[in-house]
């Protein structure tokens, strides 16, 4: 595949729910193929509507005012309906039970579900199933029934729900939210796997510490435009403006703002991981000039 | 005679499971205590003994002296006060300031009463103005401050809060450590169930870490955050500072830092003693 190949653009999408002011107000951004994207905010920036505006369920599903246009995998969600969009981006809510049919009793038939809902026929189906279970490492529990399974693993099912459509583009609306740190770990590390394998992955996430390990690049969203936007370590660096719309940058990072007069610190040397962060205080405590 | 004594409690949801095996807990006035440990492992069970909300299957828990078992759930609440994770498991009233007004009324108080203390507990989560709002309008945050100031209007001693940071942004998790703040110097004790380390490491003074129905752990936040081996077996992360500061043991930091401002402190301290050096100098 082509260097830097476009995956999804979006171009001064503006976006209000029916009878409501714009949420969403002249958005554009571009993610290349294969990236980890991330979007931080508060709540009510438009990150849920940002996310459901790249698989067409804004404006299809909710209506309302829509401008600018969102183009995922060559196409422009107004001209396809959500059904045609869904074989190529796939969203991942934050309540798995949300994504769920509620008619499958069995893992197995849950990742069927969608995948019968568009036609696929019945070999094709089981293999594509066995995989994407695999995937997102709930092999083995085939026959539970969804609502048994831990916070995590429901995570992980409704991942692999999407997956096995084999979408190029997974979109995940704070998959993670609702999750014990184990579910965390488990649903992070899952799309950390995903990524690898070259997915592209768009993802609204509050655990900043987290994505700093793995996201290529950020959007801050605020009150429904992007505030910040580029690469993951100049974003989160940006200690005040991210304080002044109310997300909390990673501790390391505030920890090297404060410091960063006494010990001749530039933002561009700022830690975002607690592994850059040991790396560089080593070296200030050890006094040995690196 | 402490606040809450959970005597050897044993709670079974009525399979062969115990959700509870044997715990023994004192709370006691003014605290605040973060119930950590992963999901299924018996926080909200054994925070629900406190009220009565649970009865435990053995042993006793005494509310004040009285045990949980011989005082009606609807009385209990009057002193300890229980807010759930799901806001919607809560909220049952069309208007916010009916869902704030229906504890106090319920407890029979005199008009001017529930007023003025619905009108405090609105006040006090940040929700004035929104009186006359429809509880499912607000967004996540503000729908679990509402169920915080619906609890609030009871003026109960102790607060059983469930995962309140849960789906809270920055703002709202704020407002949450503000309020536990407030309340406690007020003279209440509160509980939360939480698994945000970095809000217990600013809010919370007392860790219980329970697990397999047990508490595995019970101390001071700080020294608890050092119990690396019992945290790690309970998959449990101290906050990135508290990471930090053990990954840098061997060079002299101190180890029990928990906070961004307690580690820019020390770390300071240590350049000025001649430890350390300026790295615009490097």
């Amino acid at each position: 595949m082509p260097a830097d190949e476009t995956t999804v653009q979006v171009d001064g999408l503006i976006y209000g729910y029916p009878g409501h002011a714009p949420v969403l107000q002249e958005i554009s951004l571009k993610v290349t193929k294969g990236e980890m994207f991330g979007i931080v905010g508060p709540n009510g920036a438009g990150k849920s509507t940002l996310c459901k505006a790249l698989n067409g369920l804004v404006p299809h599903f909710y209506g309302g005012t829509y401008g600018g246009s969102v183009i995922v995998s060559g196409m422009n969600t107004m001209k396809h309906t959500v059904a045609e969009l869904s074989l190529k981006v796939g969203l991942v809510f934050q309540e798995p039970s949300n994504q769920f049919s509620g008619v499958s009793t069995r893992v197995d038939e849950e990742v069927a579900f969608g995948m019968s809902m568009m036609g696929f026929d019945r070999q094709e189906m089981s293999g594509r199933m066995t995989n994407a279970l695999k995937q997102v490492g709930l092999e083995g529990l085939e026959d539970r029934s969804p609502y048994e399974l831990s916070g995590g693993q429901q995570q992980r099912l409704a991942i692999a729900t999407v997956l096995a459509v084999r979408p190029e583009v997974i979109v995940m609306d704070e998959p993670t939210a609702q999750l014990d740190p184990v579910g965390k770990t488990e649903v992070l590390e899952t799309m950390h796997a995903l990524n690898k394998e070259g997915y592209t992955i768009i993802v609204a996430e509050h655990e900043i510490e987290e994505l700093a390990t793995f996201a290529d690049r950020i959007i801050a969203l605020n009150e429904g435009k992007i505030i910040l936007e580029g690469p993951t370590h100049g974003v989160l660096t940006q200690i005040e403006r991210l304080r002044g719309i109310g997300v909390d940058p990673p501790s390391v990072t505030e920890l090297s703002h404060l410091l960063a007069n006494e010990i001749a610190l530039k933002p561009e040397k700022y830690p975002i991981t607690l592994d850059e962060a040991i790396a560089l205080y080593r070296t200030t405590l050890e006094g040995n000039p690196s | 005679m402490s606040l809450i004594d959970v005597q050897d409690v044993w709670y079974s949801y009525g399979n062969e499971v115990m959700a509870l095996n044997g715990v023994s807990l004192q709370i006691e006035p003014r605290e605040t205590i973060a119930l950590i440990g992963q999901n299924g492992g018996g926080k909200t069970t054994l925070a629900k003994q406190f009220n009565g909300l649970l009865k435990p299957t053995k042993g006793q828990v005494l509310v004040k002296g009285v045990a949980t078992s011989k005082v009606p759930a609807n009385k209990l609440a009057l002193t300890v006060g229980y807010v759930f994770q799901n806001p919607s498991h809560q909220i049952f009233s069309s208007k916010v300031w009916d869902e704030v007004a229906f504890g106090p009324k319920n407890a029979g108080l005199a008009p001017q009463e529930i007023e003025a203390r619905t009108e405090w507990a609105i006040d006090a989560v940040g929700l004035s103005g929104l009186e006359q709002t429809h509880p499912y309008d607000l967004d996540y945050g503000k729908m679990k401050l509402l169920t915080i100031a619906s609890i609030m209007s009871i003026k109960p001693e102790v607060y059983c809060l469930d995962e309140p940071t849960t789906g809270q942004d920055h703002q709202g998790r704020k407002r949450v450590a503000e309020l536990i703040r407030s309340l406690n110097d007020a003279g209440s004790t509160v509980v939360v169930i939480t698994h945000d380390m970095k809000f217990v490491a600013e809010v919370v003074k007392r860790i219980v870490l329970v697990a397999e129905g047990k508490i595995v752990a019970d101390g001071r936040t700080r020294e608890i955050f050092e119990e690396t081996d019992t945290l790690a077996g309970a998959q449990i992360r101290p906050p990135q500072i508290t990471q930090l500061a053990h990954a840098l043991a061997g060079l002299g930091v101190r180890q029990d830092l928990m906070t961004v401002r307690e580690a820019a402190d020390s770390i300071l301290g240590m350049v000025h003693a001649g430890k350390g050096h300026s790295l615009g100098h490097a």
